[in-house]
């Protein structure tokens, strides 16, 4: 449940940096492999999906679903403070609903 | 076509794709047996090859847009990869799962509507035809 918790983070740390790789994205190829943070956030990427096969191989569908949920909010709140995007009612009241209906879609999930 | 439109449809393909990636994922392990060359099927390649197509897309609709609207809209996903489990594995559509899945539509409706009162950091070409690595 931890290892899954942790994963929620890993995983939004991990949009931020392929986030700020991209937007210096040039479509050559050293600079690609040279791009620190898009290499540095698909690592993070890959690793994060290795982890969450692990934690899913023993873990309750229904309790992982409304952790993984988390990783928009995480995301969300790094998009407010790392990368300065403005925050609003409409996109925080659209992220708790999503929240929401990806943890009510687990629980559907166990029948 | 506004950047912002742009973004948004290639995100939208990205999620459509990795839904489909997902499917051929499931398919390719229900192959899965104790031998180590049963990872080389034909429907798990196409699986991991749809996923990496997706993030592709993905990265390219994220580029210059903001990752707070573009982000939660990944969550698209779940609503198509529900149909497929319908149409390909014939799991049951439960109420849960579709209380679910409008839910995740109503949010990703919210978030859209959140974009909305938001100007580019930079100002952009009007035509929109110009490329966003302009900006920096």
């Amino acid at each position: 449940m931890l290892l899954v918790f942790i994963c929620t983070l890993v995983g939004a740390v991990a949009q931020l940096l392929i986030k700020k790789g991209m937007d210096h994205f040039t479509p050559d190829l050293l600079a690609i492999v040279t791009n620190v943070p898009l290499v540095v956030g698909y690592t993070f990427y890959g690793f994060n999906a290795l982890l969450m096969i692990l934690a899913l191989k023993n873990a309750e569908m229904s309790m992982i679903y409304p952790i993984i949920g988390l990783t928009y909010v995480w995301t969300t709140l790094l998009c407010y403070t790392v990368l300065g995007e403005p925050s609003n009612a409409y996109k925080n009241i659209g992220i708790s609903i999503i929240v929401v209906g990806v943890a009510v879609m687990g629980f559907g999930g166990k029948k | 076509m506004s950047p912002l439109m742009r973004s948004m449809i290639l995100v939208f393909v990205a999620s459509v794709i990795g839904s489909f990636g997902m499917a051929f994922l499931k398919m390719g392990a229900n192959l899965l047996t104790r031998s180590i060359w049963s990872f080389l099927n034909t429907k798990l390649l196409i699986g991991i090859a749809l996923f990496l197509g997706s993030s592709a897309f993905y990265a390219m609709g994220i580029k210059g847009g903001q990752l707070s609207v573009l982000y939660p809209m990944v969550s698209l996903a779940y609503v198509w990869g529900l149909v497929w489990a319908k149409i390909f594995f014939n799991e049951p559509l439960t109420k849960q799962k579709f209380a679910g899945l409008g839910l995740i539509l109503l949010g990703v409706f919210f978030v859209g509507l959140g974009s909305q009162d938001v100007q580019p950091a930079a100002p952009r070409a009007a035509s929109g035809q110009e490329m966003p690595a302009a900006n920096r």
